[in-house]
């Protein structure tokens, strides 16, 4: 029985020949991934360690981006802390203010992720690098411990569904719609446990970035990682921003797939998840009236530069409507810098939205945007969990940059094509 | 190792945002997360959970964010295991590695119903609702998660492992 591309990466970084769906192995880590929440309770953790040292220096990224600049004294206090560790532990890829960007945004830019690696995080959207061909899963701040002093991971090998990605997407259909069809499709614990392998002709027409956002929302199917073979796109996007070397794997003809579901793109329409679950996916035709408070363009779903300048078509030479909060974060600070250089923070500006330094912020209600109870936003980030922004009773429909940008000029959500 | 106390029932998707909502996050102080444990879903849960109760809930517990915040607070608020029918994997992987005991048991996650006194025993994996005189086996940890189980949850095991 062939192997799934997932399957291929771990059996390498476990020194293994084959790995069946099951089995549990033990694989060298390539990089090992931290935040400022998840972080200190790993530093914590590594004190009951019998060893005081870390595996690599160089293998480590600590990114300080859920609440930072600093919103608050207790959150100054986890930032001290992780800035005094890797002080400490001469950390190479510690990303403090200035030079830090939403985590998942930053470490592919930095070029410190390459097809074939394997990936542990101490954040749940670790899955976004499977978009490069690497293995990554968001895993707690325990293994996050373990992983930094022993540079190992236990895995429990995934079996795998196989979605073929087929045609074009239309002018408005991004990666963002793609996904939320899928995770509507198969809902929150569709792939739970499994890998979801992306495989097909339609991949040619998806972007990195596109990518990206797919890759990032496999967790909100429950899945363990998301996963897209390398092709011309992901080795022009390594050569520009790694020197690391990379080792492109390809599934056998004959792996097993639990299940396989074939989505003709080109009849995808862009896609809103409905309160309270990232599942309750509709097409923007059948949203309805939705008046919304306020529009987040951000995260590290969709805080990257296309992203920006899909929000930019939108918004040039238009209006955030009356009453609408339009907040726009840059998800790192050459995406940052980049808009600036290319003319669209003028834009956002002149278009009556505010556009933040980097940071998680809104996306888990940590700050920059939190909702007054029954407010309603259309934001371009991943989850839409009760609470997940703001007051309880607050509303959250997750969306594309060009719909979410379209709806705060409309005052309520609709496509681009209205606007 | 037996377990015994009265019962919390929730539903599908209890994601980790409900169980500590990230406004919390600032904190990592087990005490401080377990005072707003659930907050968002039921509001009295604080006020009302005892020393070694138990929360029952359906699919997918834990989904959403890999905040190890999450099983720490629901330790920290006294609850002594956690049944589902399933869990989501990181949520899983967090509560084996900070040693709060879990179980997979749709069939036990289907009938109890909230107030039940209920034991787990973890040597066997039978579950025993004691209000209703039903009772159940929860599917078996594989031997490898046991050992980091009676270790005391990992770091202890690969102090252990490594002498």
């Amino acid at each position: 029985m062939g192997m799934t591309m997932t399957q291929k990466i771990l059996a390498r970084a476990a020194g293994l020949k084959e790995v069946h769906a099951g089995d549990l192995i033990e694989a060298d880590l390539d990089l090992v991934l931290g935040n400022d929440i998840t972080s200190p309770v790993a530093i914590k953790e590594m004190d009951r360690f019998s060893s005081d040292q870390v595996f690599d220096k160089d293998k480590i990224a600590l990114v300080m981006d859920h609440f930072i600049p600093n919103k608050d004294i207790k959150s100054a206090e986890h930032c001290k802390c992780v800035r005094e560790y890797a002080a400490k532990h001469d950390i190479t890829n510690y990303f403090d203010v200035g030079q830090m960007g939403i985590e998942h945004a930053l470490l592919p830019e930095k070029g410190l992720v390459v097809a074939g690696d394997v990936v542990i995080g101490a954040d749940s959207h670790t899955c976004t690098y499977g978009a490069l061909g690497a293995f990554s899963t968001g895993v707690g701040s325990t293994d996050m411990a373990a992983g930094c002093v022993t540079g190992k991971a236990w895995f429990k090998v995934p079996s795998a569904i196989r979605f073929n990605l087929t045609g074009r997407p239309a002018e408005y259909v991004s990666g963002k719609d793609i996904i939320l069809h899928i995770i509507g499709m198969i809902g929150v614990d569709g792939a739970l446990y499994q890998s979801m392998e992306f495989a097909g002709d339609g991949i040619a027409y998806l972007t990195m970035d596109d990518r990206f956002t797919i890759a990032n929302m496999a967790i909100e199917a429950g899945g363990k990682n998301g996963i897209f073979p390398v092709d011309g796109e992901t080795i022009q996007y390594m050569e520009e921003h790694s020197m690391k070397e990379w080792t492109a794997f390809e599934a056998d003809p004959d792996a097993e797939y639990v299940k396989e579901y074939t989505i003709d793109l080109s009849a995808l329409r862009p896609t809103v998840a409905f309160p309270h679950l990232p599942e309750n996916a509709k097409t923007i035709d059948e949203v309805g009236d939705i008046p919304i408070d306020q529009a987040v363009i951000g995260s590290c779903t969709n805080g990257r530069l296309s992203d920006l300048y899909a929000a930019a078509r939108i918004l040039k030479g238009r209006h955030v409507a009356k009453n609408v909060r339009c907040i726009i974060i840059p998800a790192t600070q050459q995406v940052y810098l980049q808009a600036m250089e290319e003319g669209l923070l003028k834009i956002f500006i002149e278009a009556g939205a505010v556009v933040s330094t980097p940071t998680c912020g809104p996306c888990l209600g940590g700050y920059m945007g939190i909702l007054a109870g029954k407010e309603r936003c259309i934001s371009t980030t991943n989850r839409n969990f009760v609470g997940r922004m703001g007051a309880v009773d607050s509303e959250i429909y997750l969306a594309s940059p060009a719909v979410a940008a379209a709806s705060a000029v409309a005052g309520k959500i609709v496509s681009p094509e209205a606007v | 190792m037996k377990l015994e106390g009265s019962v919390f029932k929730y539903g599908d998707n209890v994601d980790t945002d409900v169980i500590i909502p990230a406004r919390y996050l600032n904190s990592s102080d087990p005490k401080e997360l377990a005072a707003h444990c659930m907050e968002d879903i039921d509001s009295s849960f604080t006020d009302r959970v005892q020393e070694g109760d138990i929360i029952v809930a359906a699919k997918n517990f834990g989904c959403g964010s890999s905040r190890e915040h999450a099983p720490i607070a629901i330790k920290a608020a006294g609850v002594s295991c956690v049944i589902a029918k399933t869990f989501a994997r990181i949520f899983y992987r967090n509560a084996i590695n900070i040693g709060l005991p879990i179980v997979e048991c749709p069939e036990a996650a289907e009938n109890i119903q909230a107030g039940d006194t209920v034991e787990v025993d973890l040597d066997t994996g039978i579950i025993t609702d004691k209000t209703r005189g039903m009772s159940w086996k929860g599917q078996a940890f594989p031997a490898f998660m046991q050992k980091i189980i009676k270790a005391g949850g990992l770091i202890p095991y690969i102090n252990t492992k490594n002498g």
